[in-house]
Order: C-alpha cells, then sequence, then structure tokens
C-alpha cells in the first residue's frame, strides 16, 4: 500500500499537519532521551508560528535558522512554514563572519537561534540591519543581550498569539538553501513549496520507505539531504532520531540498536568512520533496511565495504545538487553490479546529456547532464545571471531546464556515471583528466584513508594533477609509492605529478572535500 | 594533578577556539557549548594519545571519555592506572 495515500498536500507544512491529526500519539521526533509525539511537536509548530507572526514575519519573509539538530529546528522549520516564511537554514557550525554574510545577503527578518550559539550570532546580528526579532531557545543569558530585539524561545503553557492564515500559495518560496560552497561564493537557493513537494513525490515513488520506518538522521537539517529526511519521514508518519553530529560513531551505532532503526542516510565521511571503526559487526543492526548515499560519491572499495558490513541492508547510491534536490539513484539490486554508477533519473523527471553546443547526446556518450522537472529550483536569490548560466530555455518544450554543470557518462543501458565537476576537468598534457578517476583508483590503494585530486598550474604540462592523501593510521607511504600504484592502475597522464601526505582534508560544514581550500 | 586539564585546555584554545574566548568550565560539554566539532574530536584523540601516552581504541571514542575536560582528566587517568 502506498503509504502516502492518506496525505493530499499542496504546502509542505500541510503534509505534516494532516499526519499530525491522523497519528497523534505516534513518536515523531527522538532526540537523544527524549521522544516527542506528532500532538507535541505539531503543539510547539503553532505556538512558534504565532509568536513570529506576533513579531511581524509576513508571507515571503525569510526566516535564517542557526541552531543544532534538535526539537528546536524541526519544530522552527514547520512554524516558519505555517506562517508563509521562507526557511534559511544556516549551519550551528558557521562562525560569525559568514552567518552576516549569508543574513546580509538573504535580509531575514527573524533569527531563530540558541543561547550555546551566542558568540558567533550576537556579533553576526550586529551587522544585519533587517532582523526584527531574534528568538533565542536554551538557558536565559547571564548577562543581557547586545541585541534589543532578542526574546526568549516561547515557553510551553503560555499564551498562544492569535494566528492569521498567511495565505500561501504553491508557488511562494519556501525555503532559501545556501549551497554548501565547494565551489567559490555561496549562492541561496530559491526552492517552492510545488517544487519542494515535487522532490519528495519523486524520492518516495523509488524509496520505498513507509510509516513503520525509524531514520536515524545524524545530517545536518541545514543540509537538504537532511532537511527532507524530516520533510519526508513525517509526511509518512515515521519516527526520526535525530543525531547532532558524527562524532562519536559509536554512540551513533549504539542508537541505531537501541532504537531499532531501519533507515539510515549518510554521507561518504560517515561511511569512512564506520567501516574503519571496530565493533560493527558485534552488534545487532538487523533491523536497518535501507541505506542511502548522496553528497559526493562513495568510493567503489567502501560500497563494497559498506555491503559486507550491512549484508541485510539495501544500498542506494544517489545523486543530486541543491539546486533540484535529488537527480538518480542507483537502486540496491544494481549496486553489485555497476557500484561505480549513481544510477538512472528518478520518477517524474526527464534528463539527458548534452554536447558543449547543447545538442543532445544519445546513450554511451559523455556530457553534461541537464534536468527537466517540477523539482528545479526557481533560481538564485538575487543572483540573475548565476540563474540563467544554470536554468536555460530548452528549445524542445519552452521550457526551462536545468544545466547541472556536471560531467556524466552513460552506458548502453543509460545507467549514468558521474566524470567531474565541469569546472574540475584537469587539462594535462592536452589530455582531459578526470579527477574522480584518479581519486577511485587511489582509494583502491591499500592504507589510502581519503583523498582530493585537482589540478595546478605547470609550465609544461599546462596542469598537473596534485593528490593529497590521507593514510590510515600507521601506514608508511611515500609520493614515489603513490605515483607507482598510479601508473600501474591509470594511463600515464593521469597519474599524479605530486602528491602530499596530510593530516585531515579540508571540509565543509556538511562534510564534503573542499577542494577549493586545497592548492 | 590539575596537568592534564590545564594542558588540555590550552592545546583547545591553540587549535580549536581560535582567538575566541576560552570561556568553558570544566564540566561543559565541547559538543554543546560549540568548542569542537566532529573532525575536531579526531585531533584531540591523536593529541591525547601523543601527550599522555594512552592508546583510545574506536570503542572509547566516546562522549563520556572526550567530552569535557572533566571527562578527559578522569578517562586519561584511569587509562593510565591500568
Amino acid at each position: 500500500m502506498n503509504a502516502t495515500a492518506t496525505i493530499a498536500a499542496t504546502l509542505l507544512h500541510e503534509t505534516f499537519e494532516q499526519r499530525a491529526r491522523l497519528v497523534p500519539d505516534k513518536t515523531a521526533l527522538i532526540v537523544g532521551a527524549e521522544r516527542f509525539t506528532y500532538a507535541e511537536i505539531e503543539r510547539r509548530v503553532n505556538h512558534l508560528a504565532a509568536v513570529l507572526q506576533q513579531h511581524g514575519v509576513r508571507r515571503g519573509d525569510r526566516v535564517t535558522t542557526f541552531l543544532d539538530n534538535g526539537v528546536d529546528a524541526v519544530v522552527a522549520m514547520y512554524a516558519i512554514l505555517k506562517c508563509g516564511g521562507v526557511l534559511m537554514p544556516v549551519n550551528s557550525l558557521a562562525k560569525r563572519d559568514s552567518l552576516a554574510r549569508l543574513m546580509n545577503d538573504a535580509r531575514p527578518s527573524a533569527l531563530i537561534t540558541h543561547a550555546a550559539l551566542r558568540a558567533e550570532f550576537e556579533p553576526a546580528l550586529a551587522k544585519c540591519a533587517s532582523i526584527r526579532v531574534c528568538l533565542v531557545a536554551g538557558p536565559p543569558p547571564k548577562t543581557p543581550s547586545t541585541f534589543v530585539r532578542s526574546i526568549p524561545y516561547p515557553a510551553p503553557g503560555t499564551r498562544i498569539p492569535e494566528f492569521v492564515d498567511p495565505g500561501t500559495a504553491a508557488p511562494d518560496l519556501a525555503a532559501l538553501i545556501y549551497t554548501s560552497g565547494t565551489t567559490g561564493e555561496p549562492k541561496g537557493v530559491m526552492h517552492t513549496h510545488a517544487s519542494m513537494m515535487a522532490a519528495c513525490r519523486s524520492v518516495l515513488a523509488y524509496l520505498p520507505m513507509s510509516a513503520d520506518d525509524v531514520i536515524l538522521c545524524a545530517l545536518p537539517l541545514t543540509f537538504s539531504y537532511g532537511l527532507y529526511q524530516v520533510l519526508l519521514g513525517f509526511q509518512l508518519g515515521a519516527t526520526v532520531l535525530l543525531e547532532r553530529s558524527f562524532a562519536f560513531p559509536v554512540k551513533v551505532l549504539d542508537a541505531m540498536v537501541r532504537e531499532r532503526v531501519t533507515v539510515f542516510p549518510g554521507v561518504p565521511t560517515m561511511f569512512t568512520m564506520l567501516t574503519s571503526i571496530g565493533g560493527v559487526e558485534e552488534r545487532d543492526l538487523g533491523s536497518l533496511r535501507i541505506i542511502t548515499n548522496a553528497a559526493a560519491a562513495l568510493p567503489e572499495e567502501r560500497v563494497r565495504r559498506l555491503r559486507a558490513l550491512f549484508p541485510a541492508a539495501q544500498v542506494y547510491l544517489m545523486y543530486g545538487q541543491t539546486e533540484c534536490k535529488r537527480v538518480t539513484y542507483l537502486a540496491p539490486e544494481e549496486v553489485d553490479r555497476r557500484p561505480a554508477s549513481v544510477g538512472r533519473g528518478m520518477p517524474y523527471q526527464e534528463h539527458w546529456l548534452v554536447d558543449d553546443a547543447g545538442a543532445r547526446l544519445p546513450h554511451g556518450s559523455t556530457g553534461e547532464l541537464v534536468i527537466r522537472g517540477a523539482h528545479v529550483m526557481r533560481g538564485y536569490w538575487e543572483k540573475p545571471d548565476d540563474t540563467r548560466a544554470k536554468l536555460r530555455v530548452d528549445p524542445a518544450t519552452g521550457d526551462a531546464v536545468m544545466y547541472t554543470g556536471d560531467i556524466f557518462r552513460t552506458d548502453a543501458e543509460g545507467f549514468l556515471y558521474f566524470v567531474a565537476r565541469k569546472d574540475d576537468i584537469i587539462k594535462s598534457r592536452g589530455e582531459k583528466v578526470s579527477p574522480r578517476e584518479v581519486e577511485n583508483a587511489l582509494y583502491e590503494m591499500p592504507g589510502v584513508l581519503e583523498v582530493a585530486v585537482i589540478g595546478v598550474p605547470d609550465d609544461v604540462l599546462g596542469q598537473a594533477v596534485k593528490a593529497f592523501v590521507t593514510l590510515k593510521p600507521g601506514v608508511q607511504c611515500t609520493e614515489r609509492d603513490v605515483i607507482k600504484y598510479c601508473l600501474s592502475k591509470l594511463e600515464s597522464y593521469m597519474a599524479p605529478k605530486h602528491v602530499v601526505f596530510v593530516d585531515a582534508l579540508p571540509k565543509t560544514d556538511n562534510g564534503k572535500i573542499k577542494k577549493t581550500a586545497l592548492a | 594533578m590539575q596537568d592534564i586539564k590545564a594542558k588540555v585546555r590550552a592545546y583547545i584554545a591553540d587549535n580549536f577556539i581560535m582567538g575566541g574566548d576560552a570561556t568553558f568550565a570544566d564540566g561543559d560539554s565541547f559538543i554543546e557549548q560549540h568548542v569542537i566539532d566532529s573532525t575536531g574530536f579526531l585531533e584531540l584523540v591523536m593529541f591525547l594519545e601523543e601527550t599522555f601516552g594512552v592508546v583510545v581504541s574506536d570503542a572509547e571514542m566516546v562522549p563520556e571519555n572526550l567530552d569535557s575536560l572533566d571527562n578527559i582528566d578522569a578517562y586519561v587517568r584511569r587509562k593510565r592506572a591500568a
């Protein structure tokens, strides 16, 4: 039976409200030792939405959340949507300057945050003129706030102001999500209620989740992959177990066993940690039936280890962009056959590859991936040039279609294989080198933990291939060893000219390797 | 031996706080107070191993051992006594 059958909603938060009416007493959220029912979350959402409205938040206003994963972040997200606002989540690891920069770009009218983050948000607020009210969860400050419009988070039992339906329409903005910045200046990705509902529909059409699932989310809710765990889970009437971070993988494993977690969405960094710590085999993780990977490709060697570690779970390898949430998935039955593929397009979208001139390419080609579907973003916030470069008119349909900027190749059956970001292709000795291909080879080298490959200027080669490598503890290895290994596995022009060993690779707040920080 | 806490506090101030105010109490959770993030704990573990000559096993990578100066102090003492 289709678990979403009883839900017929147009706006994102209505999916949750309807579910709260159907299963009020069911556990919606688990955070540490605390459990919250659907009714309890809804009560808090209604209260916060009314308070936001009372303080002047109107339809179309951006509202920034600067919160750790927790009940406050979940409540804030639905409350903002309910009062017609646009959710603008900022990762709680952000520092004052980047928080101020993002807020000055989006000009939110409210900030919802937590007392523990005061050292960062107060200096940021001093630089941001648009904020009318700042709601601070957590213990009251020991010294008065420097921001006069700070108010405490509404406490349970206090009077709920009157709430007026803001009259939100499906094409209204629902979220403004700043891209994680693996490339250049952060851009605010505009999603509407309609585009996010479309993304939910497509994902639930291939991912067999239901009301019975317990989803463990250690991804930040400020990241679309994390945010959608709650959106999808609550739409289904499932239970979401939120972890604050993946700092202590052993604790996450314990929580999986304790709560009989059935769905675990992760990113490669998490799977690297899980497959390198001991003790996984000794735990009863038999309830886990779905594992998903997104955000960055999981190297083949890790896919194999993950399959071995969780033999009962179905592994979904997925690819997407914040700009359209998700694009492709590889069905579990294909994972052992084509572990390097990100699969085929998700339901209800159309996609194809184009050459440099924009002409559609047949299966078996290499080119830029283009997407057409209702889940595509409306554009980048106040960046018309960037929007025009990304969303272009498809001559065949007249629709706006999205140029992903990612180069893929397809096999004869149309399965997609990521080649490179268009901007990341290294041109060395007149040949095109995909950093991904070199990285994949290096991940197969014994002793290698993580790698990142970039191109650096070179007088002779044009660009030279440079590899940054972290080694597993206790492993000794020289630059020459790495180059020789690559020469034995790859065409000679792909082998790195330079190899640098580092203790850790720079990561974005979402855990992706940040190549712009390497040189 | 105030030594362990003082050394760890100095290490954290030099490596994680980056010029900000290191006004966390001995019992404060590094995670809750945003003193150290998830990658930071891996670096902290390396520091503990090098400085105090202990070996931190995967199973010991838990907040009860690592997520405050008090917890680290007690953990390192236990390890050294063992």
